[in-house]
C-alpha cells in the first residue's frame, strides 16, 4: 500500500536517513499491508535517523524484526515504512561473571541462546515461533513452558534502549539486576507491538545451564484429571521449570512437568512428582527429551494468509484450568500451554469459519473472564480476524491511550496493531 | 499561595481548606488532622534529615475513601503523597508543604489468600511480613523481604519496587506483584493486571511498581506467593577480609549456584550488628556471608557440600550451620537489624543504597576503603553481594562541625563509584527526594524526558507526589527535547536545577 503521504520528497528523506531503502512488496506485508518503503538500518543511530525522517513528513511506521509475527494483533491501518530490524544483529556483551548479555533487538533468539551457552549460561526464555528476534519476542511478549520457574520476557529485561517515535534515543534500567532508578520504560515496551517506540537493544539477566533436565508425562482421561494434576504439581515442593498441558480437540490429555537442575536432585524430584500424577493419571513416563511440540504453539506458525489457524491466548487464575479446558474443548479447540502459570495458547483449526470463531471466542473469553483472565486472538485468516474483537475489554484502556499520546502523538508507530485501535 | 484563617488558629491555603471540606463526612474525624503539632507527627519518613510538614494529614479506611481524597485533591490542583508504614529511606513519602499526606496505615487488610492460585489480595497497609504469617499455614510465602519487612508496607514496597535478600533468587517486587486497583491522580479507581498473567494491552503495572508514587496510589495489590521449600540451609561464613568473601560469592556463582540469598557485612557492621542484637558472628572476622540455600533436600545437601568447599578455598576461617530456626533467626537478626544498630556505634548516618555489577565488588570495596581513610569518615559496608546492592553506612556525628557535610560527600562519591561501574544509584530505596540531582548522572536529558512522557500520561497535573525521583520536572505541555533556558519551574522559583 502506497499512501498520498508517501511523496518523493519523503523518498528522499528515508532513502538519505539509512543506506538500505527499497520499496516494499507484497512479501513484506504487515498483515495484509503492504508497505511504500523498506528501511533496514544498520544501528541505532540509523534507526533514529529514519524515525527523524519519517517525523518530518508525517509517516507511518511499522518496525519488523525477523517478521516471524507480522500478522499478530491487528493489521495496521497504515504502513509508509516497514522498519526492518534485522540488521541490527549482534551481540554485543556477554558478562558471564554478572549473568547479563546485551544484544540488538534484531539478533536471533537463537544466535543469542548460542553465545551464552558456550559460557555456561541461558536465556530463560522460549523460542515459541522458530527464527524469532529478540526484539519481535519482546515487542509480541511471547512466553514458552519455562516461565513457570522465572517468568517471561517481563522478568528477565533489565535494560532498554528505545528510539522514540520522534527520533529521540532514550534508554532505561541498565546493566544491574537490581535497579530502581527511574521508570521501567522496557515493561511497557514489552508487548507493546511496536505502538510506543522501536525498541534497538536490550540488556536481559541469564541464568546458569542445568546440569541436567528431565520431563515427566501424565496421560490423564478428562479435564478435571488435567486441572487437578497441575494443581497436585504446583502445589508440591519439587520446583518444577515447567507444568505444560496439551489438549486437544478430543480423547485424553496430556500434563508435562520440567525438573531441572542437577543429575542426584533431578532424578529425586521426578520421583516424586511421577508419584504425585500417578494418583489421577492414565499412565506417567518420565525422559529426557520435550515431549512433541516442544516449547511451539498449537498452530503452524509458518502457514500464511487462509492457511493460518484462528488462534487464541488464554490467561486465568490457575483455578479456573478445568473450566477453560472444557470450554475451550466444547468450542473445538487444541490448546497448549503453560497450565502452571495460567496461561495458554488455543487453535481452531485453518479453514474454520468466522462463526465458529466467534463463538469459540465468546465462550472461551467468558470462562477466561470469570477466572480472573482474559482471551485474546493472535493470529487469524484476515476474513475470520475482521469478524473478531481481538483484544476484547480492555480495563485502564483511557490510561494507555495516554501513554501512547505521549510516546506517539501523530500515532505514527504501527498505527492500529494493538488494542483500542492505538 | 494565600492563606486564610482556620478556626483552630493554623493558617492553611483555600485549596487546602477546600480539600478538607470535601472529606470531612467522608473520612471518619480522627482520620483527618489539621493540627500543627499532629501535622508535625508525619513531617518526615525513614529519612528524618529531610522534614517538611504536610498541610493536612489524611488516613482513609478503604480504598473508596482514598479515591475521595485524590478527587478532592485533582479538583483543587493539591499535591498529595502516599505514605504507607514510613520506613522509606530516600525521603519518597516525605510531605508536600502544601499538600495533603494520604496515609495508608489504617488499609491493612489481607483480603484473600487464594492457595489454589498462588495468590494473596493485600490492601496497601498491610505490613509485609504479615503476608508471609498468613500464607505460611498455606504452605505459602511471600518472597520479597526487605529489611524492614516487620514494619514496611506492601503499599511502600509497590512503589519503591523494594525487595530484600531473596531478590537473587526470586526476583524483585515487581516480579511479584500480579495486579492492583489504582487510583489516577484524577481519583478514578482503575484495575491494572489481575489474577492472571499477561493482561494483555500495555503493561501499566510495571510501570507504576517503583514509581514512588508519582503516578498514583495501589489500593489493593495481588501478589505472587511462592511454596515455601523443602528445605532451607542458613550458613554463616567468617572470613578475614572483604576481598576473600567477595571471591567466594563469585566462586558460588560461577559454579552454577543460585542461592536463596548471599549477603555480606564487614567488619565494622559486624561490630554494630554484635552490639545491637548480640548475634554471635564469628571473632575477629573482617567480613561475614549469610548464604541461604534453598530447594529441594536432595539439591540443597549438595549445593551446600559445594558452597561449603568455595568458601573454604576461598580462605573461610569458620562456617556455621543454622542447626534450627532458632539460630536461622539468630544469623537473620544480625543481618536485618545492621542498619539500626548502627546506631549503637555512631551518633548519626547515612544509608547509602548502590549496585554495582557483581564482578567490581572487590574494586569497589577497596575504594570505598580509600574513600573512608582519606576523609577521616567511617564506612560499614552491609550488602547483598549476590546482586551487587551495596548498603554502605556512612557515619558520622553531626555535633561536630562538618561531619554532615564529610559525610554526605563520602556518600555522594560512593553513588559516582557505582554509576563508574555501570551500576544504578538505587537498588531498592529508591530515588525519592534524596537522590533526584543524581538522576542525571545515571541517565541523559532524553531518557529523562521519555521517563517524564509517562508520569505525564499519568499525571498532567504533576499532583502526585510532585518533586520526586526526577531533578527538574518537565511541564507536561512541553514538547520534549533540550531546552535553551532555564526551566519554567526554576525560573518562578519552584524548583531547583541539579
Amino acid at each position: 500500500m502506497t499512501t498520498e503521504t508517501l511523496t518523493p520528497t519523503a523518498r528522499e528523506a528515508v532513502a538519505s536517513a539509512c543506506a538500505d531503502v527499497r520499496d516494499g512488496s507484497e512479501t513484506d506485508a504487515v498483515d495484509g499491508v503492504t508497505p511504500g518503503l523498506v528501511a533496514r538500518p544498520a544501528d541505532t543511530a540509523q534507526v533514529a535517523e529514519v524515525m527523524k525522517a519519517t517525523a518530518a513528513h508525517g509517516l507511518s511506521v511499522v518496525p519488523r524484526g525477523r517478521g516471524t509475527k507480522l500478522s499478530w494483533g491487528t493489521p495496521p491501518s497504515s504502513a509508509d515504512v516497514l522498519l526492518d530490524l534485522s540488521g541490527l544483529d549482534e551481540v554485543l556483551d556477554h558478562a558471564a561473571g554478572d549473568l547479563i548479555t546485551v544484544a540488538r533487538t534484531g539478533t536471533l533468539v537463537a544466535d543469542l541462546q548460542q553465545t551464552v551457552a558456550e559460557g555456561g549460561q541461558r536465556l530463560a526464555l522460549d523460542e515459541t515461533v522458530p527464527g524469532s528476534s529478540i526484539g519481535g519476542t519482546l515487542a509480541a511478549d511471547t512466553s514458552g513452558p519455562r516461565r513457570v520457574a522465572v517468568g517471561t520476557a517481563r522478568d528477565l529485561l533489565i535494560g532498554l534502549t528505545i528510539v522514540r517515535a520522534d527520533g529521540v534515543v532514550a534508554k532505561s534500567g541498565g546493566r544491574v539486576v537490581k535497579n530502581v532508578a527511574g521508570y521501567d520504560l522496557g515493561k511497557l515496551l514489552i508487548g507493546s507491538f511496536g505502538t510506543l517506540g522501536v525498541m534497538t537493544e536490550a540488556v536481559f539477566r541469564l541464568h546458569p545451564l542445568p546440569e541436567t533436565r528431565r520431563w515427566v508425562t501424565a496421560r490423564v482421561a478428562d479435564a478435571t484429571g488435567v486441572h487437578d494434576a497441575v494443581q497436585a504439581v504446583v502445589h508440591s515442593q519439587a520446583v518444577p521449570a515447567a507444568v505444560e498441558v496439551e489438549w486437544p480437540t478430543f480423547g485424553e490429555g496430556l500434563v508435562h512437568v520440567l525438573l531441572e537442575g542437577r543429575e542426584d536432585g533431578v532424578a529425586g524430584r521426578s520421583t516424586t512428582i511421577e508419584a504425585v500424577l500417578a494418583r489421577g493419571a492414565l499412565d506417567v513416563s518420565s525422559r529426557e527429551e520435550p515431549p512433541a511440540g516442544g516449547a511451539t504453539y498449537p498452530w503452524d506458525t509458518d502457514a500464511r494468509g487462509d492457511e493460518r489457524a484462528t488462534a487464541f491466548k488464554l490467561t486465568f487464575a490457575l483455578s479456573g484450568l478445568g473450566d477453560v479446558l472444557t470450554a475451550a474443548r466444547e468450542s473445538g479447540l487444541h490448546v497448549r500451554g503453560s497450565g502452571g502459570v495460567g496461561v495458554a495458547y488455543a487453535a481452531l483449526p485453518a479453514g474454520a469459519g468466522v462463526e465458529a470463531a466467534q463463538a469459540a471466542l465468546t465462550r472461551v473469553r467468558e470462562t477466561c473472564g470469570r477466572h480472573g483472565g482474559a482471551a485474546v486472538v493472535v493470529d487469524a485468516p484476515a476474513e475470520v480476524k475482521a469478524g473478531l474483537d481481538a483484544w476484547g475489554p480492555i480495563p485502564a484502556l483511557d490510561l494507555m491511550r495516554r501513554v501512547k499520546d505521549q510516546f506517539d502523538p501523530d500515532h505514527r508507530l504501527a498505527p492500529g496493531r494493538f488494542v483500542g485501535g492505538i | 499561595m494565600t492563606t486564610t484563617q482556620e478556626p483552630t488558629g493554623v493558617e492553611v491555603s483555600p485549596e487546602i481548606a477546600a480539600v478538607t471540606d470535601a472529606v470531612r463526612g467522608v473520612i471518619p474525624a480522627a482520620g483527618i488532622i489539621t493540627d500543627r503539632t499532629r501535622l508535625r507527627t508525619y513531617e518526615c519518613d525513614g529519612l528524618a534529615h529531610y522534614r517538611v510538614t504536610p498541610a493536612l494529614v489524611v488516613i482513609p479506611e478503604d480504598a473508596a475513601q482514598l479515591a475521595t481524597v485524590i478527587r478532592a485533591c485533582a479538583a483543587h490542583g493539591v499535591p498529595y503523597v502516599a505514605r504507607g508504614s514510613g520506613t522509606g529511606l530516600s525521603g519518597g513519602a516525605l510531605p508536600h508543604a502544601e499538600g495533603v499526606l494520604v496515609v495508608t496505615s489504617r488499609m491493612r487488610a489481607i483480603t484473600e489468600i487464594r492457595r489454589a492460585d498462588q495468590r494473596a489480595v493485600v490492601e496497601p497497609g498491610v505490613i509485609n511480613l504479615d503476608v508471609t504469617k498468613a500464607a505460611t499455614p498455606e504452605g505459602y510465602y511471600y518472597a520479597p523481604d526487605p529489611s524492614s519487612q516487620q514494619i514496611c508496607s506492601i503499599g511502600g514496597n509497590v512503589a519503591e519496587n523494594s525487595g530484600g535478600a531473596h531478590c537473587l533468587k526470586y526476583g524483585f517486587t515487581t516480579n511479584h506483584v500480579l495486579g492492583a486497583d489504582f487510583v489516577t491522580a484524577e481519583g478514578d479507581t482503575v484495575p491494572l493486571g489481575g489474577l492472571a498473567p499477561d493482561s494483555p494491552g500495555y503493561d501499566l503495572l510495571g510501570a507504576v511498581v517503583g514509581s514512588e508514587g508519582t503516578l498514583g496510589i495501589v489500593t489493593s495489590t495481588t501478589v505472587r506467593l511462592v511454596r515455601l521449600p523443602e528445605e532451607v540451609r542458613t550458613i554463616l561464613v567468617g572470613f578475614e577480609t572483604t576481598d576473600q568473601a567477595g571471591a567466594a560469592t563469585s566462586a558460588i556463582i560461577a559454579a552454577g549456584i543460585v542461592p536463596a540469598a548471599i549477603e555480606m557485612m564487614d567488619a565494622l557492621a559486624i561490630e554494630a550488628a554484635e552490639a545491637a542484637v548480640q548475634c554471635n558472628y564469628p571473632d575477629g572476622a573482617g567480613a561475614v556471608l549469610v548464604i541461604e540455600l534453598d530447594g529441594a533436600s536432595v539439591e540443597v545437601e549438595q549445593e551446600y557440600v559445594e558452597v561449603e568447599r568455595l568458601c573454604r578455598e576461598n580462605g573461610s576461617f569458620e562456617q556455621r550451620l543454622a542447626v534450627d530456626p532458632a539460630e536461622r533467626a539468630l544469623i537473620w537478626r544480625g543481618r536485618k537489624s545492621a542498619f539500626a544498630a548502627v546506631g549503637r556505634i555512631s551518633p548519626d548516618y547515612i544509608v547509602q543504597d548502590g549496585v554495582i555489577p557483581r564482578t567490581a565488588l572487590p574494586e569497589v570495596l577497596h575504594r570505598i576503603a580509600e574513600l573512608s581513610e582519606e576523609s577521616g569518615v567511617r564506612v560499614a559496608n552491609v550488602f547483598h553481594a549476590g546482586d551487587g546492592n551495596l548498603h554502605p553506612l556512612v557515619l558520622f556525628d553531626d555535633a561536630k562541625e562538618g561531619a554532615a557535610e564529610a559525610a554526605e560527600k563520602v556518600s555522594g562519591a560512593i553513588l559516582d563509584l557505582c554509576i563508574e561501574h555501570r551500576g544504578s544509584i538505587t537498588g531498592e530505596h529508591g530515588v525519592g527526594m534524596d537522590k533526584s540531582k543524581y538522576m542525571p548522572r545515571m541517565y541523559n536529558d532524553e531518557d529523562l524526558d521519555t521517563m517524564q512522557l509517562v508520569r505525564c500520561a499519568f499525571d498532567p497535573q504533576s499532583i502526585s507526589n510532585p518533586g520526586k525521583v526526577f531533578p527538574t520536572p518537565r511541564l507536561c505541555g512541553e514538547v520534549p527535547g533540550k531546552r535553551k533556558e532555564a526551566h519554567p519551574l526554576v525560573q518562578a522559583g519552584l524548583a531547583d536545577a541539579f
